[in-house]
């Protein structure tokens, strides 16, 4: 599904190299945990892969599905099926999130090729996937994001993944600002997304995630690269170890 | 946080030379010599036919003008403008012989407002001829837009008004409405009690140039207990080269009384920059409501800055009885340099006065508008929303004066600006004058300026939005509280004319 070989990527502005030759190797209907200390690159790449104009790629290859990832800009990469669950969720005054979620399924169609949602079919999608993310059918009514709780930001990025059903999600920190209780509803949202056909990447600073989404393959980030790869016992073994001990080891 | 690399590369390569309107209409016309003189006003005052008292108020305006200056306070720049350089009536010719219905109309000038979309033909807008917009049928909330769609029109061109449609149906109701000129001979009273009683004869330079030029506009007046039943409005057209427009409207809502009225204005795509300097005064007694939306979409001039409208315009309207309301409502586009300022006096106790505006500036536009709120009676509200969004390398200024009297206890105002940049070579600001002399009054300001962030447009991107329309969504989000305002029949068609007004301001 996704395959990356010796990525190097640096910020556009300052020329800060921050991916220094990155492997990873993600095949469809596997989730992949990326863990890493703060300022290892694991933003910068979900940035990369989304294709965010502030970075810069130097060297190395994104071949997707068969595909140059690389040669496609941020729209067409997501009418591809590559979703980025934000760490950050944007806010975007005035616009109700159903517009929102609207335009955004249908400009993916119409890039695809396929005709447009009508209204009807449309509200009974959003209205099955909010049930199962506990998601209150009014809270799609206001504008996106704006003055959404932390957990309310990241139910409504996992629904937004639901409903565009991508090939390959990427979700940055999505643990990041949540209680349990959310997270387990999160967790489980993207648990029902898991399938065949379709790659899960779970960047995280911390294990407890994990606990809910069971990787299949852990990768530990480190300077831009990635230093270790293991099952989810690896997970376990961060989380006990710290993330030195085993960096310094695998240098 | 600014915008992206590409708006910014071509808002640099910019060109809004894409107005719509801009095609100009081959008509022979008549018209005043050109300049400004004693003579051309006793032109004017003849060619309307106008009663003697009519026109020594006009010679009397022209004196007090000639002692005054013009202002130079607003933040706009332009060459000096040449009052002799003007025509100050253009007529479609043997206008003396007016026609009596729309079949003895020139063709000519029905298709030109055919092609502006105005239908003119009641007949036609009763056949429902206006087909809904695409738009309005994706918002299913939005159903009954146009099913109703009887809206009674005066269409002004140049200095004439060329039709006036469903007089006859609004006379039922007691409702008068037509053209000034019409006003002026056939409701002398109305307009001798009436006119500038609002706008003094003296009220400021243009306002004044108005008084003794005018040439046609609109007047409506809506009798005790009437609720017009229709939607009224006015679609000004400027035709002729160098010709300048001087329209004038009256409103009048008398007591328990509500009226909504639209306006709508374009010219055509011209070198050299054109006067449009209108006075609109508004009078609302007890209980009375007037709504006044204006959908302003004048020849910007091009990319360059050259030509396009001068649009200088006094619109004021006097909350005359108690608990009575008057609202404006503006969508400003066009106009190369536009300095208006609709304002509301509210005298009557309990009265409220509204101002939601959008101003869209693009190319080399420059916009200082804003809005008066005078309050005078007890328990006065008002309430000012206003939306500057900036493109290109246009400057975009609200100026607001919010003055409470000491009399006027418990007055409330509630002032909102907002100013979107496109861009980084517009400008935004936000000129807010506040004076209570009322211990009681409670006035509330909140003012934002932001951009439309590169984080924005990154999460509508990777949603699968594209750019254009990733702009379109933000910029609409952004004015919604002020298109809400406006009638149902023109909401769907101010959203487009944005969408058009900043077309090219981003890649």
């Amino acid at each position: 599904m996704l395959e990356i070989k010796n990525l190097h990527a640096r910020i556009e502005e300052d020329g800060t190299e921050i991916l220094r030759g990155l492997n990873l190797t993600v095949k469809a209907g596997e989730v992949a945990a990326i863990m890493g200390p703060n300022g290892s690159g694991k933003s910068t790449l979900s940035y990369v892969l989304s294709g965010k104009e502030d970075y810069e790629v130097t060297e190395g290859s994104i071949t997707y599905a068969g595909e140059d990832l690389l040669e496609l800009d941020v729209s067409e990469r997501a009418a591809a099926g590559v979703f980025l669950a934000f760490q950050y969720p944007v806010e975007i005054p005035g616009v109700p999130t159903m517009t929102f979620l609207k335009e955004a399924m249908n400009s993916q169609r119409k890039e695809r090729g396929e005709g447009e949602l009508s209204t009807p079919d449309f509200i009974k999608r959003v209205r099955e996937e909010a049930k199962k993310l506990e998601i209150d059918f009014n809270m799609l009514k206001r504008p996106v994001n704006v003055g959404f709780s932390g957990g309310e930001k990241k139910r409504a990025e996992i629904l937004q993944m639901s409903l565009l059903e991508p090939k390959l999600c990427v979700l940055d920190e999505t643990d990041s600002g949540l209680d349990i209780d959310a997270l387990k509803v999160v967790a489980d949202g993207v648990n029902h997304l898991r399938s065949p056909d379709r790659a899960v990447i779970v960047i995280t600073h911390y294990q407890r995630l994990l606990d809910y989404i069971v990787p299949d393959t852990v990768h530990v980030l480190s300077k831009g690269k990635i230093v270790k790869s293991g099952d989810k016992t690896l997970a376990l073994e961060l989380e006990e170890k710290g993330y030195s001990e085993i960096i310094e080891q695998a240098a | 946080m600014v915008a992206v690399q590409e708006t910014i590369d071509t808002v640099k390569t910019l060109d809004i030379d894409q107005y719509k309107y801009g095609f100009s209409t081959d008509i022979e016309s008549d018209k005043a010599p050109k300049g400004l003189s004693e003579e051309v006003i006793r032109f004017i005052s003849a060619k309307k036919d106008e009663p003697q008292w009519m026109l020594d108020w006009r010679l009397e305006a022209y004196e007090r003008w000639k002692t005054m200056i013009e202002p130079d306070w607003a933040r706009v720049a332009y060459d000096k403008i040449d009052y002799n350089d003007i025509y100050y009536y253009a007529a479609p010719k043997d206008w003396s012989d007016a026609p009596k219905s729309l079949d003895e109309v020139d063709p000519e000038l029905l298709a030109t407002y055919e092609k502006l979309g105005i239908p003119l033909r009641e007949q036609e807008i009763l056949a429902g001829v206006r087909k809904p917009s695409d738009e309005a049928e994706e918002e299913g909330e939005d159903d009954n837009i146009y099913k109703s769609g009887r809206v009674a029109v005066d269409a002004v061109f140049d200095s004439v008004s060329v039709v006036t449609t469903f007089k006859e149906e609004l006379a039922k109701a007691g409702v008068i409405f037509c053209s000034i000129s019409e006003a002026i001979r056939e409701h002398p009273e109305l307009i001798q009690k009436y006119l500038a009683s609002v706008v003094p004869v003296s009220d400021n330079y243009f306002a004044t140039l108005n008084c003794a030029v005018f040439t046609d506009g609109s007047f409506v007046y809506v009798p005790e207990g009437v609720r017009c039943p229709m939607e009224l409005s006015t679609y000004f057209r400027i035709n002729e080269m160098n010709t300048g427009q001087f329209e004038r409207t009256l409103i009048i809502a008398e007591k328990g009384s509500y009226v909504s009225y639209l306006e709508g204005c374009t010219a055509p795509q011209r070198d050299e920059n054109q006067l449009h300097a209108a006075v609109v005064e508004l009078v609302a007694m007890e209980d009375a409501e007037i709504k006044y939306s204006t959908v302003q979409n004048w020849y910007p001039g091009d990319s360059q800055g050259k030509g396009g409208i001068y649009n200088f315009v006094t619109k004021r309207g006097d909350c005359r009885g108690d608990n009575s309301k008057i609202s404006w409502t503006q969508v400003e586009t066009g106009s190369a340099v536009t300095w208006k300022y609709p304002s509301c006096i509210l005298r009557g106790d309990g009265s409220r006065g509204e101002f939601y505006s959008i101003a869209v500036s693009n190319g080399m536009q420059q916009i200082d508008s804003g809005t008066k709120m005078l309050h005078l009676g007890k328990n006065t509200t008002s309430r000012i929303i206003s939306k500057g969004i900036s493109a290109g390398r246009s400057q975009n200024t609200y100026r607001g004066q919010v003055n409470v009297a000491r009399r006027a206890s418990d007055a409330r105002n509630f002032t909102q600006c907002d100013s979107l940049l496109i861009g980084d070579r517009c400008g935004a600001h936000t000129v807010p004058y506040i004076e209570a002399k009322s211990p009681s009054a409670q006035l509330e300001h909140e003012a934002t300026t932001s951009k439309i962030s590169d984080d924005q447009l990154f999460y509508c991107l990777q949603r699968g939005i594209p750019e254009e329309e990733a702009i379109a969504l933000i910029v609409n989000g952004f004015v919604k509280e002020v298109i809400q305002e406006l009638p149902m029949e023109f909401a769907v068609e101010a959203q487009k004319l944005i969408g058009i007004s900043l077309e090219g301001s981003v890649g």
